[in-house]
């Protein structure tokens, strides 16, 4: 039981980040709170796709002397393929951030507060 | 031409985003005619398409000439090429639509509204042609950051609804990329027909249940089906007149397109049937959407607002369909996105040129309205009886769809639950309606001084081309059917 959680930790720590991540976004009442929130939970999702990618022993996957004679050992090279996609999804996440950001910036300036239950309070 | 048309249709908007930009730098009206012209040639890209394929079948069109499974291929068959023209077509309209309002309500953000607008439409335009599962990932995202954006610059609650609309809405992609993630780990492909040959082998391993349920979880935020629908109404109702008549048309509808495409092309309908038991949720999670979404909707005294809890109800017809899913209630739901889109452009675009006239969307302030605005009034109220069901407008032919598909699989409390939404439906707008015709004049003044005060040209045009398209698709639907649906359904259902 202990080797099989130990043996698989990042899956682990992907699924605790990301559960930390949903409690701040839904559970936390400060707007800041809940960004910081929604960006541990997309950084667990890219922890998730890196770990997938990752190889006992596997090298980077540039390989050395192309269109060459011998057959290329897929074991040997980390897969690129997740990494490419979360090249992806980081400059979404970047975006996402930034998005969100500007938003607080202007709820900000209307009701000068960042407190959910405060600006509900404000809107009545 | 048009062996390029489904990459056109997304690449002139994304390029023209960039020119609106950079050209609004320099003149601020140069920002209109660039986004016309670019959502009029993205129409004509998705009709050429709509054509090849009804003519010689799907399209498959390799990015950059890499093959599939390696590089990023569009696939365009029946249902995408269908539900492509349609949103394409709403989305030329409103962009029409939107100059007075734009002008009216948000006079020093024309530049980056028309940007914003044409990513919006990329991305929407991008959903629906790709044929990449992490594609449509970032398309999703497009649209949706584009989406968000767009709602934060309306009145004053809008930040806020904005706001929630991000956090709901990036849990949503983000459990969308984890089943992309998962089926990856599964599968080591991200193609969706190299998906659809792998999957069938590995339908009873636990990954790719997992993937199935981030999926479905992901895309029922993005459709906003009930219980996941709360942010819609805020957000539908804070945001800029144009810019809801844009989003409730088109996003809702392009989560419940993907719903689709992945339940039945990506997975085979038998998983999405009988091995696992979303349909049947589906459309219990769907009938209550339908019934609580039309109560809410008779509590609202603010129109938009009435209509936000309207389109909550109308994702819910497209839920049925595909939770009942047999023939006849998959061509009723496909049937309802199209016809769906033209209800709610219609009714989403008078309210703005209400909004434009009288400054208020207060159902009870709307007395003698039909002698200020006569046309568009009756616009108003073909649109509305289109949603309660009366043939020949096109919402009684999915609707009719919908129960006759229910007949067959014996769900009678589907049936019962569309027949009391649609009499609900017909309180709501009769409710509206006797607030604007029947009102009685006030003493001492007849209905004959009050002067008549139309919305401009360029407003009611695109109502005119919306309504004479719900009239034409509910005469000609089953002709819809016969050359574009019944080859968008799965052969084995």
């Amino acid at each position: 039981m202990f080797d099989f959680i130990l043996s698989r930790y990042n899956y682990w720590i992907y699924i605790i980040l990301m559960m930390i991540g949903l409690y701040a976004m839904i559970g936390k009442k400060n707007l800041i709170k809940k960004i910081i929130g929604m960006n541990i939970f997309q950084t667990a999702i890219i922890l998730f796709f890196i770990s997938t990618a990752a190889k006992r022993g596997g090298t980077l996957p540039i390989i050395e002397h192309a269109h060459g004679a011998h057959p290329i050992q897929a074991a040997s090279y980390v897969n690129p393929l997740p990494h490419v996609l979360m090249l992806t999804a980081i400059v979404v996440m970047v975006s996402t951030l930034g998005v969100a950001l500007a938003i607080v910036i202007a709820i900000y300036r209307r009701y000068n507060t960042l407190e959910e239950d405060e600006i509900l309070n404000l809107k009545r | 031409m048009s062996l390029h048309s489904p990459v056109l249709a997304v690449v002139i908007p994304l390029i023209c985003a960039f020119l609106a930009l950079l050209f609004g730098w320099w003149r601020k009206n140069l920002c209109y005619p660039i986004t016309l012209v670019a959502l009029s040639s993205s129409f004509l890209a998705s009709l050429n398409t709509l054509h090849t394929v009804i003519t010689t079948g799907t399209i498959r069109y390799h990015l950059g000439n890499w093959n599939p499974p390696w590089g990023i291929e569009y696939v365009v068959d029946h249902l995408n090429a269908l539900v492509l023209g349609i949103i394409s077509c709403i989305i030329l309209v409103v962009g029409v639509y939107s100059k007075r309002s734009v002008e009216q309500e948000l006079p020093e953000k024309i530049v980056f509204f028309y940007t914003l607008y044409l990513l919006l439409a990329t991305g929407l335009f991008g959903i629906v042609v790709t044929g990449d599962m992490f594609n449509l990932y970032v398309f999703l995202e497009i649209a949706s950051l584009a989406g968000y954006a767009l709602i934060a610059i309306g009145e004053d609650g809008a930040p806020l609804a904005s706001f929630r609309y991000v956090i709901m809405g990036t849990i949503g992609a983000c459990f969308y990329l984890l089943g992309v993630g998962y089926l990856y780990i599964a599968t080591g492909s991200l193609n969706m027909a190299d998906l659809s040959q792998m999957l069938p082998e590995l339908y009873d391993s636990r990954v790719v249940l997992v993937a199935f349920t981030f999926f479905m979880v992901g895309l029922a935020l993005k459709m906003a089906l009930f219980p996941l629908h709360t942010w819609l109404p805020d957000a539908y109702t804070h945001a800029p007149s144009t810019v809801s008549a844009l989003l409730a048309p088109t996003m809702t509808k392009v989560g419940a397109y993907v719903m689709i495409r992945i339940m039945f092309t990506v997975f085979k309908p038998d998983f999405s049937i009988s091995l696992f038991p979303i349909t049947s949720i589906l459309g219990w999670l769907a009938a209550a959407a339908i019934l609580f979404g039309s109560i809410m909707a008779l509590a609202q005294v603010d129109l938009k607002r009435m209509l936000c809890f309207v389109v909550v109800a109308e994702i819910g017809y497209i839920g049925i369909g595909v939770g009942i899913a047999n023939r006849t209630a998959l061509i009723g739901a496909i049937l309802h996105i199209v016809n769906d889109v033209f209800m709610m452009a219609c009714l989403f675009l008078a309210v703005g040129a209400i909004v434009y006239k009288i400054g208020t969307r207060n159902i009870y302030r709307f007395r003698y309205l039909h002698r200020k605005m006569p046309l568009m009034m009756a616009l108003f109220v073909a649109g509305g009886l289109s949603v309660v069901g009366i043939p020949p407008l096109c919402g009684f032919f999915s609707k009719w769809y919908l129960i006759l598909g229910a007949f067959k699989a014996d769900k009678w409390i589907f049936v019962a639950v569309i027949l009391v939404s649609s009499l609900l439906n017909a309180i709501l707008f009769f409710r509206v309606i006797e607030n604007v015709y029947l009102e009685p004049p006030e003493a001492g003044r007849s209905l004959e001084e009050i002067p008549t005060d139309e919305a401009p040209l360029s407003m009611l045009l695109p109502m005119f081309v919306v309504v004479a398209g719900i009239i034409l698709l509910g005469v000609f639907s089953g002709r819809i059917i016969d050359v574009v649906i019944q080859f968008a359904i799965p052969p084995s259902i």
